[in-house]
């Protein structure tokens, strides 16, 4: 299931594990990405709180937790070479995995055609 | 993403403005104008472009003014505006520019700007958000002296090295031209005013052009595959790396030119024991300064790790307590050296090369090394 946030996350479940990362649209405002710093691995985080920290040639953005859960892997790829969230920010570029607290809660994210809607 | 003028109309435009929008430029409201952040190719490959071929800027937005002399002797401009800025402007040849500044009556500096000897009169090239400033205080200042002009064209820099060849193509007598020359050249028919001159550490040209050519003459140049648009973006990456400094960041009313580490600027005959010693506003504070040195001082950064580090950000001598002890003026990421980069001021016995301060960076300090300007090495066509 591929669902997305206002504040243009993704986030894929396989079972009560969601990879999440950011969107194509992001990066294309977003720019250059030049830095990345993930969340410590292991952290508890509920649905808001800013899990990472994406830098663009020009300024700093916050990717927030786009639910509730405790951070199980990290994609430490995109710490050595941010350019892989510009190239391949819905693949390659995802930033880290949380085991949901509930998993149910996607249910109440956008799908792909209401983030498409959002976006243009 | 369209252009920032939809949002702002009461943006101006530079004579290359639709050009832009049809490159399919990102734009932004800058110094009240509409201009070109970005093109498709993006900040980071525009930068490493204009490093490794040629880039071409529309700097337009930026103030032309020229001097005449009121008694038509050159030699009087030149005078006068002495007593505006600490350079020696009397001594510098015609065909020649120089670096310069406008100084405050606190020895602080107004602007920073480029003057060039044109035989009859002086043209100065000052920034965008304060040529309206500059161009009040000429009048006011040099008002029995000097006649003072708006030029209303473009400008143009074509920065890189390949920018000497991809100019002789419409121009082929600028190759005999050594940076910091400023010659009348014809492009295309229409005389052009061309200085060796730029903002990026890299061999160019700064063209001043009528802006109703001013489209035609980029046509061409872009028509070079060597040649490739380049936004505000790049541009500022560009003169970070190689240590320049931007007015309103990393100088301003409250830093004096020896604090910024301009004091190069500074002539010798202009300096205390010079034929020409002082005579302009702040002299006291500033010649004191060369003489006795000054508290702190201008320095270039290299954060530790990958993390930008960016104008604002406070800097301590020690990791764990203490007190701020400087800031960042300007910060953030080096293409050319795949590293974050800045410049700030520190306490003078701190801005020695290889001295580590810490930067507060989201609640930690980092540790960030002082190294010494510029970042890369110029390339400058000299001699």
């Amino acid at each position: 299931m591929l669902k997305y946030t206002e504040d243009h996350e993704w986030l894929r479940l396989e079972g009560d594990i969601a990879t999440v990362g950011i969107t194509a649209h992001a990066t294309e405002l977003l720019g250059d990405i030049v830095f990345v710093q993930l969340p410590e691995l292991g952290a508890t985080l509920a649905k808001g709180d800013g899990a990472a920290v994406v830098e663009s040639v020009k300024a700093a953005s916050d990717v927030f937790a786009p639910l509730a859960g405790e951070v199980v892997e990290l994609n430490q790829a995109i710490v050595e070479d941010p350019a892989i969230v510009n190239t391949d920010p819905q693949g390659a570029g995802w930033f880290f995995k949380l085991r949901l607290a509930d998993a149910k809660a996607m249910n109440g994210l956008m799908d792909e055609a209401a983030y498409k809607k959002l976006t243009e | 993403m369209g252009s920032a003028a939809l949002d702002q109309p009461n943006l101006m435009t530079t004579p290359l403005h639709s050009l832009h929008l049809e490159l399919g430029a990102r734009m932004t409201a800058f110094a009240g104008y509409d201009m070109p952040i970005q093109y498709p190719l993006g900040v980071l490959k525009e930068h490493l472009h204009a490093r490794a071929a040629a880039g071409l800027f529309d700097i337009s937005h930026m103030g032309l003014i020229a001097l005449h002399a009121k008694s038509d002797d050159g030699r009087d401009a030149s005078r006068a505006l002495e007593r505006l800025v600490p350079a020696d402007v009397v001594g510098l040849a015609q065909g020649r520019l120089r670096y310069a500044f406008f100084t405050s009556v606190a020895g602080g500096i107004l602007d920073d700007l480029m003057v060039g000897n044109c035989g009859d009169h002086l043209v100065l090239v000052v920034n965008a958000a304060r040529k309206e400033a500059d161009e009040a205080h000429l009048r006011v200042q040099l008002v029995d002296e000097c006649d003072v002009e708006r030029l209303d064209r473009a400008l143009i820099a074509l920065q890189g090295p390949k920018a000497e060849a991809a100019l002789a193509l419409l121009a082929p007598e600028c190759t005999s031209m050594r940076f910091m020359d400023v010659r009348t050249l014809t492009l295309m028919g229409t005389e052009c005013m061309v200085m060796r001159s730029g903002y990026t550490g890299e061999d160019g040209f700064e063209i001043s052009v009528p802006a109703d050519i001013a489209r035609e003459i980029a046509e061409e140049l872009l028509a070079n595959p060597c040649v490739a648009p380049i936004g505000l973006g790049a541009r500022d990456s560009l003169r970070l790396e190689a240590g320049l400094c931007l007015y309103g960041s990393d100088i301003d009313e409250s830093t004096t030119p020896v604090e910024a580490g301009l004091s190069w600027a500074i002539q010798k005959v202009r300096r205390r024991g010079g034929g020409r010693e002082g005579g302009f506003p702040g002299a006291e504070t500033i010649l004191g300064q060369l003489e006795h040195g000054a508290p702190r001082h201008r320095v270039g950064l290299r954060p530790e790790g990958r993390a930008p580090v960016r104008a604002g950000t406070t800097l301590f001598a020690e990791e764990g307590a203490g007190l701020q002890i400087g800031s960042v003026t300007s910060g953030g990421f080096g293409p050319s050296l795949n590293a974050p980069i800045a410049m700030g001021y520190l306490p003078t016995a701190l801005a020695v090369p290889g001295t580590t301060v810490f930067a507060d960076l989201r609640g930690k300090r980092l540790p960030v090394d002082v190294t010494k300007l510029p970042f890369i090495e110029p390339k400058y066509k000299r001699g």
